[in-house]
C-alpha cells in the first residue's frame, strides 16, 4: 500500500488471509482426513488435527492393500498411468503445434489460409463437443484401455498452434536469413533457431498442458474400463462406490492428496519459466 | 576474392500489369577487390539490390555473376558471400563464438579449424573477451563486430553490407567507418556496402554507385560523383549542405532566373532552359560585384556559417568561415562564384551537359 494507514493494512491483510483460508482449508481437511481411520472422520466433529494413520493410509493406497467397497485398484499404478498421459499429451500438443506452426509461418504453399482457418475453427471443438464421434473413432481402432486412447484424441491443439504462429511471427525476418545465408535449410533453422528461442513459450505451455492433461476426468471416464488403465483422477471417482456402504473416505482423501502432488511440483518447479513466457517479450 | 558484374538487372514485384519495378535496369562491373558503396535515398532499390547480389531476393531480369560464375539461381548460402544486416540478426540464444561459428558449423569445418578462424576473427575485432557472452550482453558497437565477425570467419569471395552502421551513434559511427576501412585494406575483400548517409558513401567507398528511384544514377569514385555530378539528382544528393540548383534561361553571359537576370563570369554552355549548379562552398559573399540577393537566414555550424540568401524565386546557401563577421538577416550581399565550379544540367532531362 502507498498509504501508511494502519487500518488499510490490517484491511489488506485481512482480505488476504480469508482468500488464503477459502482455498487452503479445503486442502487442509484433505490432507487431515488422509491421516486418520476411517472411522474417526466420520464422526461429529471430524478431527482438525492430524492424526497417527498417515504412512498406513499412503501406504495401503498406494499399493492397493486394503479393500474398501468401491475399486482397490493400487494408486501407484494410476500415478504412473497419469504422468505417462500427461506427459505424452503436453510432449506431443508442443511437438505438433510447434511443426504446424512453422509450417504456416515459414511456408508458402497452396490452401495455406485454408489450413490455417481449418486449425483456427478447431479450436471451437474441444473433446466434449465432438467425443461421440471421436469414442466411435478410438474404439474401431481398439485403442480403449491403452494409451494411445488416452493421449491421441486430446493431442491435436489449435490454442498451441496459434500461440507459436503468433511467436514465429516476431521472430525478425533477418534472423531466417542469416540462417540462409549460413546456410541452414529449413529444418536446421528449426532446430537450431526457432524452437531454442521459443524455449519460454515452450515451457509455459508445457505447464498448462501438462495439469489439462492430468486433470482429464471426461475422455478417460469413456475410454477406461480396465482398472489397470485407470489414470488416478478416475481411481478416485471409482473409490466411491455407489449406494449405502461405508465409504474409505481416508483412503479416498489419500488418493487425492497424492493426485494433487505432481501438477503442484510441474508449477512449482516451473514456475520461473511459466511466467517468463507468459509475460517476456525481451529476445 | 573476386569481381562482380551486374547486367542489364530489373527487378520487378507480382505480375501481368499490376506488376511494380523497383529496379529499373542496372549495369555495374566491380573489380577484384574493390570497395563499392551503394547510396540513394530510402526506397531506391539500394537495399533490393544488395540483397539480390546475396540470392535473399530473386532476379525478374539480367543477370549477376560473382566472380565468372552467373549466380541467379544459386542459393545464398553457395555464392560464397556474407552479409551484414542492418540488425546485425545475431541468434539471440547462441554466445558470439557460437554466433561466428554457426555458419562454418553447418559447412561442416573442422571443429579446430573453427576455432583458428573465430580466435582470428575475434582478434582482429577485438572480441576476444566477449565470445562466451550472448547478443543481449552486448553494446551496439559490440554487436556489429560480431556481426563483422560472422561474416569475416566464413573468408568469402564477397562482403556485403546492409547499412550495418544506421543503428550506431555518431560518434561510434565515424569509428566503426574507420575500422571497416582498416578492414577492407587488410582482408582485400570485394565489398557492397549499401548506405542512405552520403557522408559514409564518400568516406568508405573506392567508387560509389548513386541510385534514385531503381535508376542507377551515377558509378564513379566520390571526386568524381562530387566534381562532376551527372544528374541534377546526384548534384543534390551529394555534398552537404547541397548544391544549390537553379532553373533559368540561359542566352550567352545571360541566365535569365525569372525575375532576375544573372550576368555568368563564362558563356553558358548552351542557350535555352538549362538548370545551373553551384556548390555552397563555391561561392562568396561580396558587395560590390556578383549577383544581387538578401539574407533570409544564417547558420552556425562551428567551423562555418551557412548563409541562406534569397536568390529570385529560390533560397541559394553560401558557406562562409565561421571567424568571419556574418551578414545579418535582411543584409543586401553580391553572390560571387568561381567560374569553374559551376554546373550545367538539361532542365527536362536533368542530364549534366558539359
Amino acid at each position: 500500500m502507498v498509504e501508511r494507514n494502519r487500518f488499510l493494512t490490517f484491511l489488506s491483510h485481512a482480505v488476504l488471509l480469508l482468500g488464503v483460508m477459502i482455498v487452503a482449508f479445503p486442502v487442509y481437511i484433505t490432507f487431515v482426513a488422509s491421516t486418520h481411520t476411517a472411522e474417526a472422520i466420520v464422526q461429529a466433529p471430524m478431527p482438525l488435527l492430524p492424526g497417527d494413520q498417515f504412512w498406513h493410509n499412503y501406504a495401503a493406497v498406494l499399493t492397493g492393500a486394503e479393500k474398501g467397497p468401491g475399486s482397490g485398484a493400487p494408486v501407484a499404478r494410476m500415478m504412473w498411468i497419469s504422468l505417462v498421459t500427461a506427459l505424452v499429451i503436453s510432449i506431443g500438443k508442443i511437438a505438433i503445434s510447434l511443426l504446424s506452426a512453422f509450417a504456416i509461418v515459414y511456408f508458402r504453399f497452396p490452401f495455406r489460409m485454408f489450413f490455417f482457418w481449418a486449425v483456427f475453427v478447431t479450436l471451437m471443438l474441444p473433446v466434449e463437443v465432438r467425443i461421440f464421434p471421436t469414442y466411435k473413432v478410438v474404439a474401431d481402432l481398439g485403442m480403449l484401455n491403452s494409451y494411445a486412447g488416452l493421449t491421441i484424441p486430446l493431442i491435436a491443439s489449435a490454442t498451441a498452434t496459434f500461440l507459436f504462429r503468433q511467436f514465429f511471427l516476431t521472430v525478425p525476418e533477418e534472423l531466417t536469413e542469416a540462417s540462409r545465408m549460413d546456410g541452414a535449410g529449413p529444418m536446421r533453422f528449426f532446430i537450431d533457431v526457432l524452437v531454442p528461442l521459443s524455449a519460454t513459450s515452450i515451457a509455459a505451455l508445457f505447464v498448462i498442458q501438462f495439469i489439462y492433461g492430468w486433470n482429464q476426468y471426461l475422455w478417460p471416464l469413456l475410454v477406461t474400463t480396465d482398472e489397470s488403465m485407470y489414470p488416478v483422477v478416475i481411481g478416485i471417482k471409482r473409490m466411491i462406490s455407489g449406494g449405502d456402504s461405508a465409504q474409505q473416505w481416508n483412503l479416498v482423501m489419500a488418493t487425492a492428496m497424492l493426485a494433487m502432488v505432481p501438477p503442484a511440483l510441474v508449477v512449482m518447479l516451473m514456475q520461473k519459466w511459466f511466467v517468463k513466457g507468459l509475460v517476456d517479450t525481451e529476445k | 576474392m573476386a569481381a562482380i558484374s551486374i547486367r542489364n538487372v530489373i527487378k520487378r514485384y507480382g505480375k501481368g500489369p499490376k506488376a511494380n519495378q523497383v529496379i529499373h535496369g542496372v549495369d555495374a562491373e566491380i573489380a577484384d577487390g574493390e570497395f563499392i558503396v551503394i547510396v540513394g535515398p530510402s526506397g531506391c532499390g539500394k537495399s533490393t539490390l544488395l540483397r539480390m547480389v546475396a540470392g535473399l531476393e530473386e532476379i525478374t531480369s539480367g543477370e549477376i555473376s560473382i566472380g565468372n560464375r552467373v549466380v541467379n539461381d544459386v542459393e545464398p548460402a553457395e555464392r560464397d558471400i556474407a552479409m551484414v544486416f542492418q540488425n546485425y540478426a545475431l541468434y539471440p540464444h547462441m554466445s558470439v563464438y557460437e554466433n561466428m561459428a554457426y555458419g562454418l558449423k553447418i559447412a561442416k569445418v573442422p571443429k579446430d579449424e573453427i576455432e583458428t578462424r573465430v580466435q582470428k576473427a575475434a582478434k582482429i575485432l577485438e572480441l576476444g573477451t566477449l565470445l562466451t557472452r550472448k547478443p543481449r550482453e552486448l553494446s551496439g558497437g559490440q554487436r556489429q563486430r560480431v556481426a563483422m565477425g560472422r561474416a569475416i570467419v566464413r573468408q568469402p569471395q564477397v562482403f556485403l553490407f546492409d547499412e550495418p552502421l544506421s543503428n550506431l551513434d555518431a560518434k561510434l559511427r565515424a569509428q566503426t567507418r574507420l575500422e571497416i576501412q582498416k578492414l577492407h585494406a587488410e582482408l582485400g575483400v570485394t565489398s557492397l556496402f549499401v548506405t542512405h548517409d552520403q557522408v559514409e558513401a564518400m568516406t568508405l567507398a573506392q567508387r560509389m554507385i548513386v541510385m534514385h528511384a531503381g535508376v542507377m544514377e551515377q558509378i564513379g569514385t566520390p571526386e568524381e560523383v562530387y566534381a562532376r555530378p551527372a544528374t541534377t539528382f546526384v548534384a543534390g544528393f551529394i555534398g552537404s549542405p547541397p548544391m544549390n540548383l537553379q532553373k533559368g534561361q540561359a542566352t550567352g553571359h545571360r541566365f535569365d532566373i525569372g525575375g532576375q537576370v544573372l550576368e555568368l563570369p563564362v558563356p553558358s554552355p548552351r542557350n535555352g532552359e538549362l538548370v545551373m549548379g553551384l556548390r555552397p562552398e563555391h561561392t562568396s559573399l561580396g558587395s560590390d560585384t556578383g549577383w544581387a540577393a538578401q539574407v533570409e537566414l544564417v547558420e552556425m555550424l562551428g567551423a562555418e556559417r551557412l548563409v541562406h540568401c534569397r536568390l529570385g524565386a529560390n533560397l541559394f546557401t553560401v558557406r562562409v568561415d565561421g571567424m568571419l563577421k556574418p551578414p545579418k538577416h535582411g543584409d543586401a550581399v553580391r553572390l560571387t562564384a568561381s567560374p569553374d565550379h559551376l554546373h550545367w544540367f538539361d532542365a527536362q532531362t536533368g542530364q549534366r551537359v558539359k
